[in-house]
């Protein structure tokens, strides 16, 4: 069994009720029936996504929307089937994993593209109640059987309803998981938006097949480029600078520890027997307390002096998994098919006690569209940013930079890839479309930023020496033939004068210039 | 006459052997892996100077180079090796061509000119580099002038060679193309060349029996003349000893084709012998205007602008006339055409005020 077994059994626990996204579902960003069509297909893409990645398994994943029927003026009945051959998922959690709101494998803190493990049930919610239709959810861990459920959710109570479970033999060992699900939306506006996710799904995924097959029958197919995966983060404690009173509170209520020391060493990042000590001395705790027995003016207290303490070590980046220069190159080439690629990564930072890393590509030419201004792509944890882009500080950053400095204008067939991951992206809204302007954020986009920047420009210079050069040599064998060939007749000599040493050093000359 | 033609022989050998020098010249020096390079006299403004005893403009010490080397070279490089080949094709078989027929020649070579303007500017390169003038390639302007008188000439151009016509043949003049400069001049009955700026007054002279009465050759000059016009008219000169007088408008504009005549322009600097220094304005002049009473117009700002250009003008330093004209122009502000004499009468022109004007000289 995998590692996600065990994280699992670590980690799942419910935290709030199906109640209050189905009244609140704007905040997961289903807002109208486009909108909310993109999203469902997103959600679910990226569980599959994290499901292999998590193994280092390339992922192959197959989205099929069929149209069911009408349903109002503007919206119909999809029906929505996503495949995926990632790690597959323990029969005992499939209904909870599916049927429950916040019960999910990403509670703890590394960087995984969903946050809160509610994008994929808010889906099936959304289709529950559009539609009235239950879900169907297959999987198999690669072991002997395969399992099938047909869900639906009781919202009042948070709780999966089984209306149906089958055992299969996984006779061909397959390994994976199926949703399928029917919901209400509208397909036709959204489908920029969706192809679009696609494209850029591919981008930062070179490792993954990405199929999709839409409710017109039209076959879309991102194939990989590598079978390369970056290294899956590792799971890592909360950093005390990234605490708040809510998180103190729910480690209070499961902590096995009975007292200070032992509760600060087990239970936060990079906090060891020294740090905790030198801590507590700080903040003036007995090292002996039992945080059970904290006061809340304590707890608050313990999180403002969190806060303030100016020791802590930094947190490591062990818990993200950045694409990496090779995989941004290959995702970039592999899409845009641009002349020329530049990328780079930025060493990690961290913004309030959370790490992040910046990644950065920028292609010239090719495919890459001219549109008169950037192309800007724009990624948090490896899912595409799609809305919102005027808003995002990656926008703020590239506006504000003095492109003359670098011979670049904006009309030049130009992308700007920026990828930001985190084990919490900074996002400024929960729709999670686009990242807030912190000081660190921007400044490490900056940075970035400005290193591709010079490299495009070490390009283009030397292009423009090469053109130049080309066009030299190109007026050189173009007049020189016809000076001898003229010559020759008006001296009335028989055969023409031996050139080619005068065009091969102009070349010579040529070469060096460059 | 034998000798004469002899002269023309010899010149266009001349001609040819020059060409094939350049040639050859460049010819050695691509064979020699070398990048072929030449120098020629600079016809930049500051080059242009006035040479008071050749009474015309010639140009100075300045030479430029140009080398196939240079990138921005290379390509006028390659139209005057061109047109230098060209040329020795155009001379050699005894062909004739125009400057338009130059720049549509070139298409054929893959040899392209921008414009019209190019082209002429490389012939004259030509001209410079060789000091030969573009006439002597056999490559003559569009525009034409007449000339009709007593004067026999005998052809040199091929299928004509031993034939001779009588300059009067025509009443409408004979026109002065290659065929005509050159020619040889066998004999005349004429005493002087009246070279007239305006078809019209050539005409009427013509009809008038200016020719008879006065013993002249008529020449028009159609506006500015030609340069082959004006090197025809410098041999009228030198080869039949005839003295030149002009007459033209009584305007800035006429009087500087009559000094184009006598002392050639800053453009023909790099060549000689197109200017006649002997020549003489006859008219019509400021003080005409005032004497003979005629019909003007007011001056206008260009006018103006040119008369005081022309006073500072090294070519109108040599004779007190020039001066003391361009002060009246400046002072009476009027000018007057050639048909202004038409008020008295048709022929009051030819009766009167030309006999006076010949008189005067």
């Amino acid at each position: 069994m995998g590692v996600r077994e065990k994280v699992a059994t670590a980690t799942f626990e419910e935290i709030s009720a199906s109640d209050f996204f189905y009244r609140n579902r704007d905040i997961a960003g289903l807002t109208n029936p486009s909108r909310a069509i993109f999203v469902a297909i997103r959600e679910i893409v990226e569980n599959s996504l994290d499901a292999a990645e998590s193994q280092k398994i390339p992922p192959d994943i197959y989205v099929r929307l069929s149209f069911e029927s009408e349903a109002t003026k503007e919206t119909q009945v999809y029906k929505l089937r996503v495949e995926d051959n990632g790690s597959g998922i323990q029969p005992r959690f499939i209904p909870s994993a599916f049927g429950q709101v916040l019960y999910g494998s990403k509670y703890k803190l590394k960087q995984m593209r969903g946050t809160f493990g509610l994008g994929g049930k808010m889906a099936v919610l959304y289709g529950q109640i559009t539609t009235h239709q239950p879900a169907y959810v297959t999987s198999s861990t690669g072991q002997a059987k395969i399992y099938s459920f047909k869900l639906m959710i009781d919202i009042q109570r948070n709780r999966p309803i089984i209306l149906d479970r089958k055992v299969l033999i996984n006779k061909d060992n397959w390994r994976g998981t199926i949703v399928e699900f029917t919901l209400e939306g509208d397909y036709l506006r959204a489908m920029p938006k969706i192809l679009d996710y696609f494209k850029q799904t591919a981008m930062v995924n070179p490792y993954a097949n990405l199929t999709f097959v839409d409710p017109k029958g039209r076959l879309y197919k991102f194939t990989r480029a590598t079978t390369t995966m970056p290294e899956p983060p590792k799971e890592t404690l909360p950093h005390p600078y990234g605490v708040d009173v809510e998180l103190l509170q729910r480690l209070i209520t499961i902590t096995p520890y009975n007292n200070m020391q032992e509760f600060l060493k087990g239970h936060f990042h990079r906090v060891g027997e020294i740090t905790a000590q030198k801590f507590l001395e700080f903040s003036a705790l007995s090292p002996s307390k039992n945080p059970k027995k904290l006061s809340h003016e304590e707890i608050v207290r313990l999180m403002q002096n969190l806060k303030k303490y100016k020791d802590f070590l930094p947190p490591d980046a062990s818990c993200l998994s950045p694409l990496g220069e090779e995989l941004l190159k290959a995702g970039v080439m592999k899409e845009l098919k641009p002349e020329y690629l530049v990328v780079h990564q930025r060493k990690p930072s961290t913004y309030a006690g959370h790490p992040f890393i910046v990644e950065m590509a920028m292609a010239y030419g090719g495919d890459v569209p001219k549109r008169g201004c950037f192309v800007i792509y724009r990624f948090a944890n490896k899912i595409p940013l799609l809305y919102d882009e005027a808003s995002d500080v990656s926008y703020r950053v590239i506006s504000a930079m003095n492109w003359r400095r670098y011979k670049v204008a904006p009309d030049m067939p130009i992308a700007i890839v920026v990828h930001i991951c985190s084990t919490k992206v900074p996002y400024k809204t929960v729709g999670k479309e686009f990242i807030a302007d912190r000081p660190e954020v921007r400044r490490e986009v900056a940075n970035a930023l400005r290193e591709v920047a010079r490299q495009l420009q070490h390009f283009l210079t030397k292009q423009e020496h090469v053109h130049m050069e080309k066009k030299r040599l190109g007026i050189f064998s173009k007049y020189l033939p016809k000076i001898a060939q003229f010559a020759t007749t008006l001296a009335g000599q028989e055969k023409l004068p031996d050139i080619d040493k005068l065009l091969k050093s102009v070349q010579k000359y040529g070469a060096e210039e460059s | 006459m034998e000798q004469k033609k002899a002269k023309i022989v010899e010149r266009k050998n001349e001609v040819i052997s020059g060409l094939k020098a350049f040639g050859t010249q460049i010819y050695n020096q691509l064979d020699e892996g070398i990048f072929p390079t030449i120098n020629m006299p600079s016809r930049s403004t500051e080059n242009i100077n006035y040479d008071p005893t050749l009474r015309q403009f010639i140009l100075g010490e300045k030479s430029v180079s140009r080398s196939a080397r240079n990138i921005r070279h290379i390509k006028p490089f390659t139209q005057l090796a061109w047109a230098a080949m060209f040329s020795n094709e155009l001379t050699s078989q005894r062909k004739t061509s125009t400057l338009r027929d130059v720049y549509y020649s070139a298409q054929a070579y893959e040899m392209t000119f921008t414009d019209q303007q190019e082209s002429n500017n490389i012939i004259t390169d030509l001209e410079t580099l060789t000091g030969f003038a573009r006439e002597d390639f056999n490559i003559f302007p569009e525009e034409r002038s007449a000339i009709f008188g007593d004067l026999d000439i005998g052809y040199t151009v091929p299928g004509y060679e031993g034939k001779t016509l009588n300059l009067t043949s025509h009443p409408d003049g004979v026109l002065i193309g290659p065929a005509l400069t050159s020619a040889e001049f066998i004999k005349t009955g004429a005493d002087k060349v009246i070279a007239i700026e305006k078809g019209a007054l050539f005409t009427r002279f013509i009809e008038e029996n200016v020719h008879n009465k006065h013993k002249s050759l008529l020449i028009s000059c159609g506006g500015q003349a030609p340069r082959q016009t004006r090197s025809f008219i410098r041999r009228l000169h030198d080869e039949l000893g005839l003295p030149v007088f002009i007459l033209t408008d009584g305007d800035p504009w006429g009087m500087h084709i009559a000094q184009v005549i006598i002392s050639g322009s800053a453009n023909a600097a790099h060549l000689r012998e197109l200017n006649t220094p002997d020549a003489v304005w006859s008219g019509v002049w400021a003080s005409d205007i005032i004497e003979y009473k005629l019909p003007t117009d007011p001056l206008d700002e260009v006018d103006i602008k040119r008369l005081y250009e022309l006073q500072k003008d090294p070519r109108y330093q040599n004779d007190p006339l020039w001066q003391r004209e361009i002060k009246l122009f400046l002072k009476i502000r009027r000018k007057a055409e050639q048909e202004a004499f038409s008020r008295y009468g048709l022929t009051y022109i030819v009766d009167e005020y030309l006999p006076t004007k010949l008189e005067a000289k």
